[in-house]
């Protein structure tokens, strides 16, 4: 396990290595790309990237919280937040392809 | 939004771009981050969330439906960790 950190500047880079626009182009397509995605979620759609994952939107209700330093009672105000659930693929692909095929459906 | 219509929504909006052209982009982007995640990187797109790898320790478990006990080898799961600015996107409507 490496542990870099990966940015939007290698995912431009590898953009542009893969399709022929130029560096700034491919930035800014990263950008629409994401910018895209988060509208659909703020709108409170699902987002479905098939053998990726898939981004949802729940909503949560409101709760009584407690600040745990000084025990006092604060009321947590319903939210929406944000859920990724990876797919099957992806998590295969974590876990090294060479995994040998289980018996699940 | 399926990733074929988020890649249709981009074709429209970016006219100058060959159709095919645009669903290569998004595959790189998704497959980029599908990579950096298997070598175990983590992926931090500012405003939008941080995606890395937990792992989980070998345990053992149980099949619910005949309650065999199954040895369950350790494993390492994607996680998502949403960004601040789309936190309060969803919640401000900003």
């Amino acid at each position: 396990m490496a542990g870099q950190t990966v940015t939007r500047a290698q995912l431009s880079e590898a953009v542009y290595q893969e399709v022929g626009l130029s560096r700034n182009e491919s930035a800014e397509l990263v950008e629409t790309v994401l910018n895209e995605i988060s509208e659909a979620l703020a709108r409170g759609e699902m987002v479905k990237i098939s053998s990726f994952g898939s981004f949802a939107v729940r909503k949560k209700g409101k709760r009584i919280g407690r600040n745990p330093k000084t025990g006092k009672e604060v009321p947590i105000n319903p939210r929406r937040v944000l859920v990724f659930r990876a797919s099957h693929v992806l998590k295969d692909h974590i876990n090294g392809t060479l995994r040998k095929p289980e018996a699940t459906a | 939004m399926t990733k074929s219509e988020l890649i249709q929504q981009l074709a429209e909006r970016n006219p100058h771009l060959y159709q095919r052209d645009v669903e290569r982009i998004v595959t790189t982007i998704f497959d980029e981050i599908s990579n950096a995640l298997s070598r175990g990187d983590r992926v931090e797109l500012r405003g939008f969330g941080a995606f890395s790898v937990k792992r989980r320790e070998a345990r053992l478990g149980r099949n619910p439906r005949t309650g065999q006990s199954v040895q369950v080898d350790e494993k390492h799961i994607p996680f998502f960790k949403t960004g601040k600015e789309m936190r309060a996107r969803l919640n401000n409507g900003a």
